[in-house]
This record gives structure tokens, C-alpha cells and sequence, in this order.
């Protein structure tokens, strides 16, 4: 194994530890979608965990990112379009749905939730016909 | 600052920590896993693998205490059965993410270093998640 399927794999166990850590001490799920939406629209004692826990992410990878040598750096030359439209899918997608790959995945499947289980092998599913559909039949970007 | 606060602080950045270390930060490497027929990259799996083996094995004896350290209750989703909305906001949202290759945590975490992928894909996510509220209120 090369050392960034090490990294992938501690940070996976990074990101398990943190939901294990949400739950265990605020109760909560450490689903983004949902947090991210409870800011966005706001009930009384509701937000400011919230507010927390992603200005933690938001710090945390930003700092990792900026310091750390050999930082696997987000990418810069997608098109503009391309990132409003799936920005937009995600957006109406998770909500409707209830959860994304943290809620579902990490934290639903890790509760053995059978509603978890299917909403990830359909997003799974959507997204790998997606890629293939815009990289291979479309050659797009 | 309040305990709850405090936790939820270093459960994010644990989380970000995390995710930029993983390197789900960068949308080529996910959309390197999820592009099975083209140059697979595997890192994707290895993460998810790392976290849902995580979940599974604490999961249990934290809900097993019967209440969480800092507050009076879980709060965990109800739902438990499958109906269109999960079906069809999953069918979306992973068409996004099989576009430009975020989710909202990865999205987010760009933001702490200014990516401007991120500057446009977290605003339109805000919309469509603000969209959806729109329709379902009518």
C-alpha cells in the first residue's frame, strides 16, 4: 500500500472518530448536509453547535491544506457552469433526501440503518453514471 | 464558551482534519474512484472503509449509554423506511457529486483555504438546498 492509501485510510478513521464524537458527547449526527442546513435556516438552539462544529472543519482542513507538505489541494479548473449546476443538485438533492455521504454513509451505515444502506448505493450509483456520463459519452469538461 | 460548543468545535476540526488528510479535499480523487471505467482510484474506498468501520464498532456502546455526555438526549433521525424523497434526493445528489466531484463536507473545507471551486459550488448548494425548502412549502 502506498503511503496515501495510509493517509486515506487514517483519515477515514479520523472522520469515524469525529462522528463517534459528535454522538457520544452532543448526540448529534455528524451529517454536513443537515448541520450545514440548520444554519442556513436557523431554528432557536439549534445553530450555534452547528456554527461550531463547522467552523472546525472549515479551520481545520484549511490549515491542514495550507501547512501540512504534500496536502492533497482542492483543483482549480473546473468550469464555473459545471460547479453551479452540481453545487445545485447537491444542494436540493441531500436535503430532499435527508442526508449525504457523511450522514448516510459514515454515520447511517455505521448505525446499520437500512434507509442509509439504500440512499448510498443510490447515490453511488447516480454519481459513478454521472462521471462516466460526463467524462465518457459527453468528454466534458 | 459552553462544553457542547467546545465539542462540536473539536468534532469539526477532527472532521476537517480528517477529510484534508484523507485527501477527499481534492474532487479529482473522488472522481477518480468514481470514474470506474476510466483511471480508478481506489482512495475513496479505503476512506469510506475507514470511517463506516469506525461508526460501526463505536456506535453502539455510545448509544448504548443512553444519553450523550453533554446533552439530555440523542437526536437521531426517526425515519426508517424508504420512500421517493430518500430514492430521489439520493438519485440528485449523487448526479452532483458524480459532476464535480464534492459533497458538502469536502466543499466546505475547501473554503478554509479559499479554493475557488469552492467560493462557486458551496453558494449554489445554499440555493439548492434553499430551493428544495421553496417547493416543499407549497
Amino acid at each position: 500500500m502506498t503511503l496515501s492509501w495510509w493517509l486515506a485510510l487514517a483519515g477515514g478513521v479520523l472522520i469515524g472518530l469525529s462522528a463517534t464524537l459528535l454522538l457520544w458527547l452532543n448526540g448529534r449526527i455528524a451529517g454536513v448536509s443537515g448541520i450545514v442546513n440548520g444554519v442556513l435556516l436557523p431554528r432557536a438552539g439549534e445553530v450555534s453547535w452547528r456554527v461550531a462544529f463547522l467552523v472546525g472543519l472549515v479551520a481545520a482542513g484549511g490549515l491542514y491544506m495550507a501547512f501540512v507538505p504534500g496536502a492533497p489541494l482542492p483543483r482549480t479548473d473546473f468550469p464555473r457552469a459545471g460547479l453551479v449546476v452540481a453545487g445545485l443538485l447537491v444542494g436540493f438533492g441531500t436535503r430532499m433526501g435527508n442526508g449525504c455521504t457523511s450522514g448516510h454513509g459514515v454515520c447511517g451505515l455505521g448505525r446499520l440503518s437500512v434507509r442509509s444502506l439504500v440512499a448510498v448505493a443510490t447515490f453511488m450509483a447516480t454519481a459513478i453514471a454521472s462521471t462516466f456520463a460526463v467524462r465518457h459519452l459527453w468528454g466534458w469538461p | 464558551m459552553k462544553l457542547g460548543i467546545r465539542a462540536a468545535l473539536a468534532a469539526g476540526a477532527l472532521f476537517g482534519f480528517g477529510l484534508a488528510m484523507s485527501g477527499m479535499t481534492d474532487p479529482r480523487r473522488v472522481l477518480g474512484f468514481l470514474d470506474l471505467f476510466g483511471n480508478f482510484d481506489p482512495t475513496l474506498a479505503l476512506v469510506l472503509g475507514g470511517a463506516v468501520t469506525t461508526t460501526a464498532l463505536l456506535f453502539r456502546p455510545v448509544l448504548r449509554r443512553g444519553r450523550p455526555v453533554l446533552a439530555s438526549a440523542f437526536q437521531l433521525s426517526s425515519l426508517n423506511h424508504v420512500d421517493r424523497q430518500l430514492l430521489g434526493g439520493a438519485a440528485l445528489f449523487g448526479v452532483g457529486w458524480g459532476l464535480a466531484g464534492y459533497c458538502p463536507g469536502p466543499a466546505l473545507a475547501g473554503l478554509g483555504i479559499l479554493s475557488t471551486e469552492a467560493l462557486w459550488f458551496v453558494p449554489a448548494m445554499l440555493a439548492g438546498a434553499l430551493l428544495h425548502r421553496l417547493f416543499n412549502r407549497a
